[in-house]
């Protein structure tokens, strides 16, 4: 990886030169009773929109890659017969700028699934291709367990990603055309005394981790406390809202649809994301529901990201983001749930 | 400025079916429904052919796959192939009207056309049962996925030494393929049907599933553990009975295989309807052996 530094102010020019494309970044939405900020990623249209100092979006960035509502095919209908078109719906580069490593390490644990060899998914894929992705380091929040689930920091999948050095950016290259575009600033290497200043950044950073969780055998903790009434308990609590995965950067489930128009020339197939806490989401036609009550619901979604995803691909189907706990209503948390499975008991 | 160039991943527009291309994940083949026969007062079976005479002979399935068929507009769902893999694009599927897209599935007329993409899935080994006896365990709508596997077995009936069809239904108007029963037997098959609810012209046994299962084991002197294969697809109530008495009878869990039912949408490993844990029912199944059964939780 490539280590480059440049002037605070040159901040803009960077934003300037990507300015002609489609731009996705952090803006102030408003603010919580509490008077908190509250964030989220949108279309920027000037500089002064974009806030490189927000805390953690309210949504992940799934709108943008995984829209809550996509169409997948079209048909034309005309005398029994009938024709399907497939239109993907991207037509141009798409640049993120601020995101933060777990958003960064949700759209590579996606890409997993998502991209994979088998049935790719043309309509992720095509969207993914077309990401210019600047990710900005973060200041741990209260709710943040990302250093228990390994995802403080981020290897792969940006093309440039910034630390704010306070009058400087300290910036890693990822890409050749992040590296083309950084010319046009006055780069300089990094010097002697810019390396310490990160790595004492990165201690303090560090140092401001307060949310963990233990996830030491947690697969297999999963798989003895399977029965365990601890889920009962979780159960009870759970509204089955579906709130955790709308927020969720990782969760991908969906369901699919299709609408016909009135005059029965045109229909269109669409897929909704869903949750897996949803009422419906296991029940098959005739009305057999493989988990029809909310506990079993809610399990299986711990299930499916710290167990069963873990099995196949060597890492929790989640990123410590902790914006599931913020938005739930009743207040369940990642790390809580986790605790009192392994301690079995739960939290009054 | 532009300084970002935007790559289109579908930049022809030709499709392909092969699974690592991002042009199958929406592809269909045109099918149209040639002939429709009702079994009973709500399943239908339905003879439906890939209309391009090349597609339907590339067309290669194996038993106990699946297929997505979708009614443009109306939906779409996963059906388990009910046909012989050696007519590759003319399949038969024996779908049952309980949902939206099955209701209007049941009154759509001869020549509609519909969209089949797939096989989806794993498959009964069949060829791994050659040189074995064979029991053939259905409950129900169960005996859609064993038809599969059953041609397989009847076309290649040489290869295979006893096979017995245990095959339970709550009533008798609820039996499907009655009129095949005669041929079956023909190819020297024990063809064992129990029915829970008789009604006036009933003459067969009366009772549960197990009770037949019970008496072939029997027979066999109470050893099924060598050379002895088991598929058994019915309802999630009835694998643990009939597997149970498998086991006890000495079958190695390996040799006994099932044929999942989950909700599905995708039936590419995307949408996550049919996950149990993390296992993919559409991708990992729907056939499973019952070790692998056994080893995920709340598979059944």
């Amino acid at each position: 990886m490539l280590f480059k530094v440049f002037p605070g102010n040159e901040l803009e020019t960077l934003y300037d030169i990507l300015a002609g494309h489609h731009l996705v970044g952090p803006q102030l939405r408003g603010t919580d009773l509490n008077g908190q900020e509250l964030f989220a990623f949108d279309y920027i249209h000037s500089f002064t929109e974009l806030r490189l100092d927000f805390t953690s979006t309210v949504h992940s960035l799934k709108s943008f890659i995984l829209p809550p509502r996509e169409t997948l095919s079209s048909f034309t209908l005309t005398n029994g017969d009938w024709e399907k078109h497939v239109d993907l719906g991207i037509y141009k580069p798409h640049v993120f700028f601020g995101l933060h490593p777990c958003d960064i390490n949700g759209l590579n644990k996606l890409d997993k699934v998502l991209t994979g060899p088998v049935y790719p998914d043309p309509f992720y894929t095509g969207k993914r291709k077309n990401m210019f992705i600047i990710g900005v380091n973060c200041s741990p929040q209260p709710w943040c367990f990302c250093k228990s689930m390994g995802t403080d920091t981020v290897l792969s999948g940006f093309d440039m990603f910034l630390t704010d050095l306070g009058d400087r950016y300290f910036v890693e290259i990822q890409s050749a055309i992040a590296y083309d575009i950084l010319t046009e600033l006055p780069i300089v290497d990094p010097t002697e005394a810019d390396h310490r200043r990160f790595v004492e950044l990165m201690d303090e950073r560090n140092s401001k981790f307060t949310c963990q969780v233990d996830n030491s055998d947690l697969t297999k903790i999963l798989d003895l406390e399977f029965q365990s009434p601890v889920w009962q308990e979780w159960g009870k609590k759970c509204m089955s809202c579906g709130s955790c995965a709308s927020v969720c950067p990782t969760c991908y489930c969906y369901g699919v649809k299709e609408f016909v128009d009135l005059d029965l020339t045109n229909a269109t197939k669409q897929r909704q994301l869903y949750s897996c806490n949803l009422i419906d989401f296991a029940m098959v036609a005739g009305g057999h529901n493989f988990r029809p009550d909310s506990a079993s619901r809610l399990k299986y979604r711990y299930y499916h990201k710290h167990r069963g995803f873990q099995e196949a691909y060597e890492e929790a189907l989640c990123v410590g983001c902790g914006r599931c706990g913020q938005a739930c209503l009743a207040g369940i948390t990642v790390p809580d749930v986790i605790d009192s499975v392994r301690r079995q008991e739960v939290p009054k | 400025m532009n300084r970002l160039d935007f790559v289109d991943v579908l930049p022809t527009q030709q499709f392909s079916t092969r699974k690592s291309d991002l042009t199958s994940f929406e592809y269909s083949y045109k099918a149209e429904i040639t002939s429709v026969y009702s079994l009973t007062e709500t399943e239908k079976l339905y003879q439906i052919r890939i209309i391009d005479s090349d597609q339907r002979r590339q067309f290669t399935f194996k038993p106990g796959q699946f297929v997505m068929l979708e009614l443009p507009g109306i939906g779409e769902g996963p059906f388990s192939i009910s046909s012989s893999p050696t007519r590759h694009g003319d399949l038969e599927l024996c779908i049952r009207a309980v949902g939206n897209l099955t209701k209007f599935l049941g009154r759509v007329p001869r020549g509609t056309l519909v969209g089949i993409s797939g096989p989806f899935g794993t498959s009964f080994p069949v060829e791994d049962m050659e040189n074995s006896d064979l029991l053939l365990i259905a409950g129900g709508l169960g005996v859609v996925p064993l038809r599969a596997p059953l041609f397989s077995v009847l076309e290649n009936r040489s290869r295979y030494k006893q096979i017995d069809i245990i095959y339970g239904a709550r009533n008798p108007s609820e039996l499907l393929f009655t009129y095949q029963y005669q041929m079956w037997r023909q190819f020297d098959i024990n063809l064992e049907i129990i029915v829970d609810q008789p009604d006036a012209a009933w003459q067969g046994p009366v009772g549960l599933i197990t009770e037949i299962l019970g008496e072939r084991i029997e027979a066999a002197g109470n050893d099924l553990s060598t050379n002895t294969y088991a598929i058994v697809c019915g309802p999630p109530v009835m694998f643990h009975f009939v597997c149970d008495m498998l086991i006890n009878a000495g079958l190695p869990m390996q040799r006994i295989f099932v044929s999942l039912e989950r909700r599905m949408h995708c039936g590419r490993g995307k949408c996550c309807r049919c996950n149990i844990g993390a296992t993919y029912t559409c991708l990992n199944g729907p056939v499973f052996d019952y070790w692998s059964v056994l080893n995920m939780k709340e598979a059944i």
